[in-house]
């Protein structure tokens, strides 16, 4: 029972989605004008991340190592829209209020990254406890940050007012609210230099986006790292060849002419 | 046409998919380093946002709704937008070298852009047709690389800046994208 426990402290402090390892922006972002639905939205991934993490930890020995990332996708496409269905039907002010970003927790790098990084290598009640774990992390962030815009926003605590609409500063609850509210709470980690993934050094590497896979939040592209940077590095050869062969011949063209005239002379 | 015109100014400026509709932030922040990589990577998010809105809509309205699948439509598009992305990458790979030069290091990186989803999802919620849906993608995928440019320009002069130590790195990037957005909240009238 100790790794359970010891999964559920990592995904709620050590590795906490929201404030450390900074995945899973997109919802983070887009539902938290209010902490109720950052609550909802939070719950709902959760959901979708035991079930999935439970589901790919009992398939791990079956499914191909080659076709993982599909098989993973079409799994977590599954259970997302069976969570869809029931919001609908029992909680229908939910379903209104997160619309599209219910079907798009499918690409969701939390989902993606936990199956890819945990369930696929690990037994199933580990995993459970993971996704647990994992998910109440992101639960504990939304509605954090939900809180934060709502007070300030709208001047309210899960929906129950007590600052005067006057004294309301609706920017917060609009879309530029979300940038800024996210922004000082990466500057204040930064501050008192607390594990985050805004603070860590990146490699240098060819690549855009600095090859920093740890903070990075396209979990499936890890593998793609290696590939791409091979080819950027065939690519860069090439080139110094080709510019190499270039010089030689124009060295070999300016002998000849210097030949030519040297000759007419 | 007039219809058309308001999904064009909507779908690209006054509900901007990164700035006000949060979709594709990963990219939004992670790959805007330089302008030029910024490009490169707006314009295969538009290249795949465009097929896949002209191919998803087909499919729900031919293959899914006529048999009340319907509810199966999210795994499909995913698997259908995953396929697609391969299929582009193979195609160009073949059929035009120059352009996958340029573009093929961020097609394997588009696949989990929630944006792809997500335009494929709304232009099935708000009803559009053929057409409007293939306009609503083009240009709201226009408008990821407008603003991913924008960024990008501004990110390649704050390298010059003195900013506060504590803001350096990404909580400059989101304020930035805050002004950005408080911006394309000026357009919000045109409509």
């Amino acid at each position: 029972m100790n790794s359970c426990t010891e999964r559920l402290k990592n995904g709620i402090i050590t590795e906490n989605p929201t404030f450390v390892m900074m995945l899973g922006m997109c919802p983070t972002l887009a539902v938290t004008t209010s902490a109720i639905n950052g609550l909802g939205m939070g719950l709902t991934t959760t959901a979708v991340l035991i079930l999935s993490n439970a589901f790919i930890s009992l398939l791990r020995k079956v499914i191909p190592d080659k076709v993982r990332i599909p098989a993973f996708i079409v799994i977590v496409a599954s259970f997302v829209t069976i969570i869809q269905l029931l919001l609908k039907a029992y909680l229908p002010f939910l379903d209104s209020a997160l619309g599209v970003y219910i079907p798009l927790i499918v690409v969701n790098c939390i989902i993606l990254g936990r199956a890819e990084a945990y369930a696929s290598k690990n037994p199933v009640l580990p995993s459970i406890f993971d996704g647990l774990g994992m998910g109440l992390g992101f639960t504990f962030g939304l509605t954090c940050i939900g809180i934060c815009r709502e007070v300030l926003g709208s001047g309210a605590i899960f929906g129950k007012e007590f600052i005067p609409s006057d004294y309301h500063i609706t920017f917060f609850v609009l879309a530029p609210g979300a940038f800024l509210v996210l922004s000082f709470l990466t500057a204040i980690q930064n501050k008192l230099k607390m594990p985050s993934a805004t603070n860590v050094e990146t490699a240098g590497t060819e690549i855009a986006c600095g090859g920093n896979c740890a903070g990075c939040t396209g979990a499936s592209c890890v593998a793609n790292k290696g590939l791409v940077e091979a080819e950027r590095a065939a690519a860069k050869a090439a080139k110094a060849q080709a510019a190499k062969e270039a010089a030689e011949k124009a060295k070999a063209a300016k002998a000849a002419k210097a030949a030519a005239e040297k000759k007419e002379d | 046409m007039g219809n058309i015109f308001v999904i064009i100014i909507s779908s690209m400026l006054v509900s901007n998919v990164v700035l006000s509709q949060f979709l594709g932030i990963c990219p939004f922040l992670g790959v805007s380093k330089q302008v030029s990589t910024a490009v490169g990577m707006g314009a295969a998010v538009t290249f795949v946002i465009t097929i896949a809105s002209a191919i998803t809509w087909p499919i729900y309205y031919f293959l899914l709704e006529p048999r009340g699948l319907d509810y199966l439509q999210t795994i499909v598009f995913i698997l259908v937008i995953a396929a697609l992305v391969q299929f582009v990458e193979m195609v160009l790979k073949k059929f035009m070298p120059s352009l996958h030069a340029s573009l093929g290091v961020y097609l394997p990186l588009i696949t989990t852009n929630c944006a792809v989803l997500g335009v494929a999802l709304n232009n099935i919620t708000n009803g559009y047709n053929f057409i409007e849906s293939v306009v609503c993608g083009l240009f709201t995928a226009l408008g990821f690389l407008l603003s991913i440019t924008i960024l990008a320009g501004i990110r390649e002069r704050i390298e010059y800046n003195d900013v506060p130590h504590s803001f350096k790195g990404t909580p400059i990037v989101l304020v930035t994208a805050c002004l950005m957005a408080i911006a394309f909240c000026g357009f919000a009238g045109l409509v």
